[in-house]
């Protein structure tokens, strides 16, 4: 075998070729997810800019494409919301704080630790199966906004129940010793330090999952959202006694990503600027909840001195 | 200086603090009832397990009454809602696997690639732009991604290939390839990061290029972890639904050409949610045996993952 | 009979080769015996050294790992007593036992009993809540809490129930100017107390301690981390606080256990070795292993 100066040298240039050669791949290979996005963008705002004004946030759905408006849906997409986020975030700080602070280690501790690992691969829509079963059959809340928040709030509960733990963690061993120390039980050291300690990670996570909760569609679909509502649910503040009513938590109901993909399912072409329309609000809502979740993780990792 | 410690007010004040009581029965109760409140949201985790097992399980069982095993394994037909309803589930099966593995293609070169940059490559600049983008990228609802498919990925591909029908696999295919990237390069970066630092050091001492270093010693270091980013990955794009549920078509068509349309089983699942099926009837349980032919799949790849990954968590 | 004063070194030298002659026969268990009997010739010291926590045949395990053999060993009420001894000897583990500290860590098991005022505290009846307020602790590396000054020091009393601003106020104060830190910070309790030095936060904490009224109070190495400066400030506070608590202190430091402690223990590998007045056992220690220590052959 010729090992000669010259090979070595042919060799070793070859490899810096390809080494500078891989740089341009590996820039170009990230170009591919930002010009995605951009693109994704584009497409949203040529087709769909130009149909959004005020009259489409009030207007109902319509056969008349050029009428259609998504008020059932986002009156729809914020109700959901707040029964997701009621039921989520007390479960899932919950079951963070209890995973990190009071669970033995024991096997069922290691069960719960496997359940919440699997839960967080299951496929969206066997969550919509669950719920289709479970709650609107079984448990008879029918195809509402009850069930369909429910759906929600078991789909992002790993999501929060992770982020609790991890922002738990980071809170160090020396707080709670002080506090124990001088006599604190643990919920008091729990509620006194862990918990405010860590609540810019666990606001964070939160915001992180309602913002995936928000986009989700196939659940909601197979549990029985309508795609062509033209009402609204009933209020949730009245003007008579007893002034709060929960009836809208029963009615039916519809969500933007819905309304959307009822309208890209449509042939005519007009639909397709309605559904690029709220596409366009989806992706400014799920940008607008990202960044502030970002702001919110920058601001509460640089306040806290240990 | 010395506080005058005889002091009878101070005693008072020292006898006054010190006589507090703690821990009363009262205080013990609430613990241990909070304490168990806290619990029940953790164990909440199994019980939502086994609900979707039973919900799964109890309708596929009924399902099962009506149509037999074989049927569904080997027929290749899914007619459901026709007069002569078929059940062979082969058709949704090819549908789903043919789009993920389509994903797959897209996804495991750039997610790789891109794992491989930002772990050797990138300085902190780069990192600081890239890492929220493919953060931003993960954050976008499917539905917009199936839009997204449909109306601007088909038609740019019907140019190269003008015989494209309007719901293909293709373009599905891609668009959920894309989608699942971040998904993949953080798995693999983080499986890359966590080979230990001599390691890496050792190869950059003799004079390895980063390409180098990162193909012959951190991939094969790492393998286990970005195998299990493979595998999980593909759990994830067999699991998903709007994106083929727009661009890919709800006709179920077994083939394995990726320029026809076809649909998956999470299509399907969507299509007759969609529409008006009578609660307890054979095409209404047919979604449930769908699911969980769906929930067998991506448990195994999960598994499977997890194996992986704990594998190479071990080595080090 | 020879003048051992209760804070002075012994002041005759021949008197104390003469008690030293007298002790070295007598086995390890019976100095405890010794140490109590009060000298007639002097008055003050009529009164009976009480002692507050007795540690009894106390056996520690880490896992399987055999972290304390057999201490038996008697802490003299509002006196300093200290632990020496070479790393991993196990004075940092005998000192979070005496607050039930370890329990906090998993897997560890202790045998024996640990009595403060005469009842066991590690019986199953014992309130851990109240014993960790009668024997607070110092560790050392200063941990005050991301709040104020203020905050700091009351949270041992609001987590019994009082809220009273003006009694806050007051114990605030009282507990600050124990810990020398009042007329530092008196300006501004509000400030955060992460933005003091790291003297003044090692004293911010010793004055949160002080501020539930503890009987004893346990440091663990105070001083270690500290400045020359901040470590003189916080010896000088142990001289005044051992009026009216018992301190038990370890340290690392040879020197700073002959300033500050009435009395010495000296461990190794998990073992009492000795223990007796600082004055001795830093002059005319009994033990070989002791002698070595101290001057520094070992450790």
């Amino acid at each position: 075998m010729d090992i000669s100066k010259q090979t070595i040298e042919k060799h070793l240039s070859g490899n810096r070729r390809f080494d500078a050669f891989f740089t341009v791949v590996g820039l170009l290979s990230t170009f591919v997810g930002m010009i995605t996005l951009a693109a994704l963008l584009f497409d949203l705002a040529s087709d769909g800019l130009g149909r959004i004004s005020p009259q489409f946030f009030i207007s109902f759905p319509s056969r008349f494409a050029a009428q259609a408006g998504i008020l059932s849906a986002w009156v729809g997409t914020v109700l959901v919301m707040i029964v997701t986020a009621l039921a989520a975030i007390p479960m899932g700080v919950g079951a963070g704080v209890y995973l990190e602070e009071y669970a033995p280690k024991n096997w069922l501790t290691g069960l719960i630790e496997i359940n919440i690992a699997n839960l967080a691969g299951v496929p969206s829509i066997v969550y919509g199966l669950m719920a289709l079963g479970l709650f609107v059959y079984q448990f008879g809340f029918g195809q509402s906004v009850l069930s369909a928040g429910l759906t929600l709030a078991l789909l992002i509960l790993p999501i929060v129940i992770v982020a609790t733990r991890e922002s738990i963690r980071a809170v160090p061993l020396s707080m709670r010793e002080a506090a124990y120390a001088l006599g604190a039980t643990k919920w008091q050291t729990t509620k006194d330090h862990v918990l405010p300690y860590s609540m810019g990670g666990i606001l964070t996570g939160v915001i992180i999952a309602l913002s995936r909760a928000i986009g989700e569609t196939a659940p909601l679909i197979t549990i029985g959202a309508l795609t062509f509502i033209a009402f609204l649910p009933d209020p949730p503040i009245k003007g008579t006694f007893p002034f709060i009513s929960f009836d809208w938590l029963w009615s039916p109901f519809s969500v933007m990503p819905i309304q959307m993909f009822n309208w890209v399912s449509r042939p005519q072409q007009e639909f397709h600027l309605n559904a690029a329309a709220t596409g366009l609000i989806l992706m400014g809502m799920t940008l607008l909840m990202n960044a502030v979740a970002i702001y919110f993780r920058y601001r509460f990792r640089k306040r806290i001195k240990w | 200086m010395k506080t005058s410690e005889a002091d009878a007010g101070y005693l008072a004040a020292q006898a006054q603090v010190r006589s507090i009581p703690t821990n009363l029965t009262v205080q013990k109760i609430r613990e241990r009832a909070i304490e168990f409140v806290m619990f029940l949201c953790a164990a909440s985790s199994i019980a939502i397990t086994c609900g979707i097992v039973w919900v799964l399980l109890a309708e596929s069982w009924h399902f099962f009454r009506n149509v037999s095993l074989f049927d569904f394994l080997t027929d290749t037909q899914w007619t459901v809602l026709f007069e002569n309803p078929r059940y062979g589930i082969m058709p949704l099966v090819t549908g789903t696997l043919v789009t993920s593995g389509i994903a797959l293609l897209v996804a495991l070169p750039l997610g790789t690639t891109i794992a491989i940059y930002l772990s050797e490559y990138a300085n902190a600049r780069v990192r600081e732009i890239l890492k929220p983008v493919l953060e931003l990228l993960s954050a976008v609802p499917t539905v917009v991604f199936g839009y997204f498919a449909l109306l601007f990925i088909t038609p740019m591909l019907q140019n190269v290939l003008p015989d494209l029908p309007g719901f293909n696999m293709l373009s599905a295919g891609i668009v959920i390839g894309i989608m699942i990237i971040p998904y993949v390069s953080s798995l693999s970066e983080d499986a890359m990061k966590a080979v230990p630092v001599n390691i890496r050091e050792g190869s950059y001492a003799m004079g390895a290029t980063r390409f180098q270093t990162a193909v012959r010693v951190l991939i094969p270091s790492a393998f286990s972890g970005i195998a299990s980013a493979y595998v999980l990955g593909f759990s994830r794009a067999v699991g998903e639904t709007m994106v083929v549920a727009v661009a890919a078509g709800t006709q179920p068509n077994l083939t394995l050409n990726p320029m026809e349309g076809a649909a998956t089983i999470t299509a399907y699942i969507v299509q007759v949610s969609l529409g008006d099926l009578p609660h307890g009837s054979v095409a209404y349980q047919s979604i449930f045996a769908a699911g969980l032919t769906l929930m067998g799949m991506t448990l195994i790849f999960n598994i499977g993952g997890y194996l992986l990954r704990k594998r190479y968590r071990e080595i080090y | 009979m020879v003048a051992i004063g209760t804070n002075g070194w012994n002041t005759e030298p021949l008197g104390g080769m003469m008690n030293f002659q007298e002790n070295i026969d007598a086995p390890k268990t019976k100095p405890l015996a010794l140490m109590k009997q009060p000298d007639p010739t002097r008055p003050e010291q009529a009164q009976v050294e009480r002692s507050i926590i007795e540690v009894q045949d106390v056996n520690f395990y880490y896992g399987s790992a055999h972290a304390l053999k057999s201490i038996n060993i008697e802490i003299p009420e509002k006196k300093a007593t200290a632990f020496i001894g070479p790393s991993g000897c196990g004075k940092t583990t005998l000192l979070r036992c005496l607050n039930r500290m370890n329990d906090l860590i998993l897997n560890t098991r202790l045998t024996g009993t640990v009595q403060l005022d005469g009842k066991d505290i590690y019986d199953s009846s014992t309130d851990v809540i109240n014993l960790r307020r009668r024997v607070g602790m110092i560790f050392q590396k200063w941990n005050p809490f991301p709040k104020s000054i203020y905050e700091n020091v009351v949270y041992g009393l609001r987590i019994v129930g009082i809220n009273n601003r003006g009694f806050l106020d007051e114990v605030a104060e009282k507990s600050l100017r124990r810990a020398a830190l009042w007329d530092e910070v008196k300006d501004n309790l509000s400030k955060a107390a992460t933005d003091l030095s790291g003297g003044q936060q090692q004293r911010l904490c010793i004055a949160r301690a002080l501020a539930v009224e503890p009987e004893v109070l346990l440091m663990d190495e105070p001083c270690s981390a500290l400045d020359p400066i901040s470590t003189a400030k916080v010896e000088e506070l142990i001289h005044e606080l051992k009026d009216t608590f018992t301190i038990v202190i370890v340290t690392h430091n040879m020197q700073q256990a002959a300033r500050c402690a009435d009395r010495t223990a000296f461990f190794y590998l998990g073992e009492l070795i000795e223990i007796g007045d600082t004055a001795k056992l830093f002059t005319a220690p009994e033990q070989r292993q002791t002698e070595d220590y101290i001057t520094g052959r070992f450790g």
